[in-house]
Formats: structure tokens, sequence, C-alpha cells
């Protein structure tokens, strides 16, 4: 289907995300609920991408999607199409491991003719057969590996990938002038067991980092960043971000983010800094007062001037800043790279010796080669390939079930080593939105409770959101009003039966809080607060008993932050800005101590770049969830010590993965040596030792 | 040794053949959404 008969047609494709779609009755609901739209002809879920494809008449805007969506309850963002699918990490390894799999197969049955018996002539059919397949099957599957050691090579350097293609190479060589020369033993199916084997491991590794990213994908909005510009002639126009030019002015209408830094010309409102600075409560602002993109407006419409746009902005500075940052991990070695530079060295060293020795014995060059290319094929790291891999993907599984998703496997590695964790305030302890009062909640007759939430959800507000969120989790029904108003500033308007009712912002504005007013019954007022996560206290408990030391630093006022040190029995740092807390990582891995940080904001991107580890809730910031290794979806903290945990454990199950592995080597590399080692016994010894490290890795899904 | 003349290319054929489909439900997008495939035949189309 290419674009051009659509067109035609009057049809057009959009991509959504929906992030909250999770099992076949989210699916269901979804399709249906966008077949169901006039226009639509076709709407199509993909559940990995968490995306659904749309094919509608022109005459529907994406917008329309979005409300239908909406209204069957899932929040849906739209996507630039060219931004939707991401190039893959498994797809193009599906291809060579086809190809290994079906050659290693055939390879193998004529192997075992050949083991049980098979002579002469048909020996050498066989053999030129395996080799008919064989070679075209390892120049094809083992590219990734080739590429792979060449680019290690090339800086100098060695990985596991070298043994590897070494190993390879050099039993094809050696088979096929065995075949040539009517040989007993081609060694084609060990090459390529081990490249299936092999690459099944690499399949799993990018499969675990594809589901991340998937999912993390879905959480980031792409929603088009930009501002409304208020022309010369008074018209207004959307102005994309990177179309803004200082000295234009950004009409801002409540709830929006600012698009650039400016200045206030007209008007007045409060801010929500959160996000950049971590300060909860929001920042009055005037005109000729400064305000930085990023921010969202609270209370009243605002002109503002642009000062600074795009490379300029603080948000620009911030992710400077971040990119700076992110040495500690490119220096981070994985564990399967330290190994194999202590193991690649050992391997050669010892085939080099065995050829040597049998050399100076008085045997053939052909036959010290054999024995040493023996050695070579039955120590090349089948088990030591896998040991990695299965058990980080089989861990990763367990933690998505857990609501967590780890970013790759290099992540669970650093996790583990943490011995100390810091915590932002605004966001990761706490749930970083204002939450009305459950108790007042709980007080409201029902019929009131009703027509709050009937207002509540009338507006875009975030108070009267999270009012009608709250309402709405607790059982709560709207009940219908009429002649709806949101007047700025002020709140939402409405008649119900007759009667006035409104919720509006209460007279005497101390702390935040909303008022709702129906006529003839008593004035609610329902305060709202930033929360402690559920479970925090535990949470934090488990961490202390792992041996982590904790400690907040918040850019969040001090009163703020020392209110959440108490509740928590925290040592607490207030008014960070984003340089002091990337500063107080580096100061603390100055002195020798791992850092994990839990943050959540733009405010937290350099310092989650920075730590040896980092975790980001589900509700941070682009950002945020970008910068860190692991994001959790659910609400409780109780995912950061279960992450940890989980590492820990996934990091003695390597450990024992790589001494199961060695310890076969113990035993077969004499045997290699001494010259005994036939095709037949390298197959077995391979698949054995894989067969064990695989199910060791799986005791990790419990 | 006739028999093998037969068994040999037959047993071929058929591996080739099942590569073959599986390169074709490769580029035929069958691999794009597993998660989606295994949940779609849960989906109940009466409600």
């Amino acid at each position: 289907m290419t674009a051009q008969p659509l067109e035609r047609l009057g049809l057009v494709h959009t991509m959504l995300a929906v992030p909250a779609m999770h099992c076949a009755g989210c699916m269901g609901k979804v399709e249906r609920g966008l077949a169901a739209l006039p226009g639509v002809t076709e709407a199509r879920v993909n559940l990995s991408a968490r995306m659904v494809a749309v094919t509608h008449a022109d005459t529907l805007g994406p917008q329309d999607l979005v409300r239908t969506l909406a209204g069957i309850g899932f929040e849906a963002q739209t996507r630039r199409a060219e931004l939707t699918r991401p190039a893959s990490a498994v797809k193009p390894l599906l291809a060579p491991l086809a190809v290994a799999g079906f050659a290693a197969m055939n390879v193998m049955l004529l192997s075992v003719s050949v083991w049980s018996g098979a002579e002469g002539s048909t020996r050498d059919l066989f053999h030129w057969l395996s080799a008919l397949i064989g070679v075209p099957a390892i120049a094809f599957a083992g590219r990734p590996f080739f590429s792979s050691a060449l680019g290690a090579l090339r800086k100098r350097r060695t990985n596991m990938d070298v043994p590897i293609s070494l190993g390879v190479i050099i039993a094809t060589g050696l088979s096929l002038y065995e075949t040539a020369m009517h040989g007993e033993h081609a060694w084609f199916d060990g090459a390529l067991m081990l490249l299936t084997f092999l690459l099944a491991g690499r399949v799993l590794d990018a499969m675990m980092r594809d589901r991340a990213r998937s999912g993390v994908d879905a959480l980031i909005s792409q929603a088009p960043q930009g501002a409304t510009i208020m022309e010369a002639d008074g018209t207004l126009a959307w102005r994309q971000a990177e179309a803004l030019l200082p000295g234009m002015v950004m009409r801002v209408a409540v709830g929006e983010r600012l698009g650039a830094d400016g200045e206030i010309v007209r008007g007045a409102s409060r801010f929500d800094q959160s996000l950049l600075t971590g300060e909860t409560t929001p920042v009055p602002v005037q005109v000729g007062e400064r305000v930085l993109a990023g921010t969202l407006n609270l209370d009243a419409p605002v002109d503002v001037s642009v000062s600074h746009v795009g490379r300029d902005t603080t948000l620009a500075e911030i992710a400077r800043l971040m990119e700076a940052s992110e040495q500690t991990r490119s220096r981070y070695v994985r564990i399967a790279d330290r190994a194999a530079r202590l193991y690649a060295p050992a391997v050669h060293t010892l085939a080099a010796l065995s050829v040597i020795g049998w050399l100076l014995a008085g045997a053939s060059l052909y036959h010290a080669l054999v024995v040493g290319v023996a050695v070579l094929i039955i120590t090349c790291p089948c088990a030591l390939g896998l040991a990695v891999p299965v058990a980080q993907v089989v861990a990763s599984g367990a933690l998505m079930r857990a609501g967590i998703m780890v970013k790759d496997g290099s992540a669970l590695e650093r996790i583990a080593l943490v011995d100390c964790a810091l915590l932002d305030k605004t966001g990761t302890l706490t749930m970083g939105r204002p939450l009305p009062d459950p108790t007042v909640l709980a007080a409201l007759e029902p019929d009131t409770a009703s027509v709050a939430l009937a207002l509540g959800s009338h507006s875009s507000h975030p108070l009267s959101r999270a009012l009608a969120s709250a309402l709405a989790a607790a059982g709560h029904r709207a009940s219908p009003i009429e002649l709806v108003e949101e007047r700025a500033g002020e709140g939402v308007f409405a008649r119900w039966h007759g009667l006035e009712v409104a919720l509006r912002r209460p007279e005497s504005a101390g702390g935040t809080a909303a008022s709702l007013q129906i006529e003839g019954r008593p004035t609610w007022l329902i305060p709202f607060a930033d929360r402690l996560r559920p479970d925090c206290a535990t949470a934090l408990g488990e961490l202390r008993q792992l041996g982590i030391e904790i400690s907040i630093v918040s850019g969040d006022n001090a009163a703020a932050v020392a209110e959440a040190a108490r509740a928590t029995g925290l040592t607490a740092q207030a008014n960070a800005s984003p340089e002091e807390k990337q500063a107080l990582i580096a100061r603390l891995q100055g002195a020798g101590q791992t850092v994990l940080m839990v943050g959540d904001g733009l405010n937290d991107g350099p310092a989650l770049a920075a730590a040896n580890a980092s975790m980001a809730p589900g509700s941070a910031s682009d950002v945020g969830l970008q910068a860190a290794d692991f994001v959790f979806t659910q609400d409780s903290l109780r995912a950061v010590p279960r992450a940890v945990r989980t590492a820990r454990k996934t990091r003695r199950v390597v450990r024992q993965n790589f001494a199961l592995a060695i310890g076969y080597n113990f035993l077969a590399v004499p045997l290699a040596m001494a010259g005994v080692v036939t095709p037949l016994i390298a197959a077995l010894a391979m698949s054995l030792s894989s067969l064990i490290v695989i199910a060791n890795s799986l005791r990790l899904a419990r | 040794m006739t028999g093998l003349a037969l068994l040999i290319p037959v047993a071929l054929g058929l591996g080739l053949l099942g590569l073959a489909s599986f390169f074709w439900a490769l580029r035929d997008g069958q691999f794009d959404d597993p998660d989606g495939a295994a949940n779609r035949i849960l989906i109940d189309e009466d409600d």
C-alpha cells in the first residue's frame, strides 16, 4: 500500500501510541472503538509497540481519534509516521539464526551417519554435502560475529567474538582440507551448532532491549513541541518549537507547557516548575518576570515574549550537561568482555602450546595442527556466550512482569554493584502530582461527589483532573450537569438540577486547594498535596537491608524537603540545581562509592546520566525516561529494592554459569590436548554445557 | 546407496522449504508484532 492510491481515495494513515494497552481485551476494545467511528476504514493494533495504525478519511483529524480513544478509556498520542517503527535489534539476527539452525540440523543428520560408521566413498559424499551446506551457511550466519571481531581487532582490543570467529573459521578451513583429503573427521556440525547457540543468545539479548525500548517509547510523548504565536496583526498561529524566534509573543493557555524561555508581557499566573527544578509549590509570576521552557501554566492565560529558543534555553542547557556526563557508563566494561580479556589469550596460548608440544613429541605438522584446532573448537565459548545473555533475559522478563523495564543487560550488571542511592523527592519519593486529601473525599456525600466528578472532568486543569480521577477510582459516577463554563483562573461553573454548582479556586488561596460549591449546601474545601508513594517506608527499609545508603537530593525548597526527610528518616539536600546533583554524584564516585540515582524530572537528567545506574518512574519526564536504565511503571517505590535484588541474583547466576563453563573446559581441554577429541565428543560436550547453563539461568524466572 | 540418492535430496528439499517459508514470513511482517499475534486469538468478536 503506497500513499498515492490512499490519497486519491481521500484516506490518510495515522499512527497513535496507546501506552495502556496490554491484553487481548484492550486490543479488541481499541480496534472496535476506532472502527465504529464513521470515516475509519481500518484500525490495527501493534501490541508489541503499543501502537495503533488507523486508515481513515482525511475529514477526520488525529484529535478526533484521540478523543474517541479517551472516550473508551485509553490515553493516546499521535506519532509522526516516520518515527513509528525504529529499527528492531532482533530482526537482522533472525535470518542468520534461521540459516544457522537449518544448516546445523541437516549437517548434524549427515554427521550422525558418519559417526555411526559410514566409510569410504559414502563418508566422502556426506562430508562434501556437509561442506556444501555448511560453508555458505557459516559465511552468512557468522557475519554478526566476524564484523564485531574485526571491529574490535581494528581498535586493538579483543572481545568474545574474536575467539568465536577464530574457532569457527579455523574449524571450517580444517574441515574443508579434511574433506578434500578424504579424511576421517570434519567439524562442520560443531561450527554450525556453535553459531546457532550463540545467535540464539544474541537474539534473546536483542529481544530484551527491543521490549524495553518499545515500552519506554510508548511512554515518551512526541507530541509536537511548540507554541501559539500572536502575529503582528493580532492573528494566532501554531508554530513548531524550531520555528520560534526571540521577540515573538506566545499565548500560553492554562495547562500548556512553555515552548521557549521568555518574559511575561501580559497577564499573571502561577507556573509549575517541578519538572525543571523539583520545586512543588507553584511559582507566581507577573508582567516582566522570567519563565522557563518546559514549565506548566496553571492559572490564567498569559502572553510571553520569547527571549531564548532552541539550544539557548535552560532545557537545552540541561541536555548538554547530560551529554557530558555519560562517560561513567561508557567506561563500564561488561562482564562478558571482561571475561573475554582473560579467556581469549589463555585459550590461544593453550592451543599454541599443544601444537608446539606435539611437534616436539615428534608428531607431523598436520597432526599437531589438528590437535591445536581441536583445542580451539572445544574451548570455543559456547556456554560462555550464553552464560550472560540467558541469565539477563530471564531476569529482565521476571522484572518486566513486575512492572520494571530494563533498558539493557549492562544496566543489570551495573545496578547489582550499587552501595549508595540518591533519591529525588518530587515525583520519585512522592507521586509528583497534587492529590486530593483522601479523608475529605471519603466524607463527601455520594451526590456531591458525583457533581464534583462531573465538574472536574470538564476541565484540563491539573487539580480538576486529579480530583476527577481520584473520584472515578473510588467508584463514583459523573452526574449530568448543564451549561458548563470554564473561566480561566477561576474554575468550572455549571448547573445541576437547576442549582448553581462550581469547582473553583478558594477565595483565600493558602496552599493548594479547590473549593466545591453547590447552591444551598455548605461549601467543601478540598486540600491538595503531593503525597509520598505507597510502601515508601517498606521500600527504604528493604534498600537498607541490601546494604545501600540512602539520601534525598532535591531541587525543592528546604521546608518541603525537610518534611519529606522527617517522614522517611533520611538525610536530605535541598535546593540542589542539576549541576549540584551531578557534582554530588561525582564526589561520591570519587570517594569510591557506586551510585544509584532514582529521579524523574528534567532537573534529574544529568544526575541520572552521571550515576553508575539509574531508575525513573513511568511518570517521569521524557528526559528522565531516556536517561534512566530502569523504568518502573507501578506506583510503589518497592520496585527499586526489587530491581537491585534481582540484579544481584542475576550476577550470582552469571558467575555460576561462568564457573560451569570453565569447569567444563577443565575437563575437555586436557582431552583435546591429548588428541583424543573427535567431532562427536565435541558436539556432545558443547550441547551439554549449553543446556546446563540455560537450565541454571532459568532459575531466575521464579 | 540408491535409497540415499533419493532420501538425501528429499530431506534437504524439505528443509529448504521450511527455510524459505520462514524467510517469506519474515518479509511478510509476521514477526513485527509477536505480542499482538499471541493475544489476537483471544479477542472475543461477539461483544
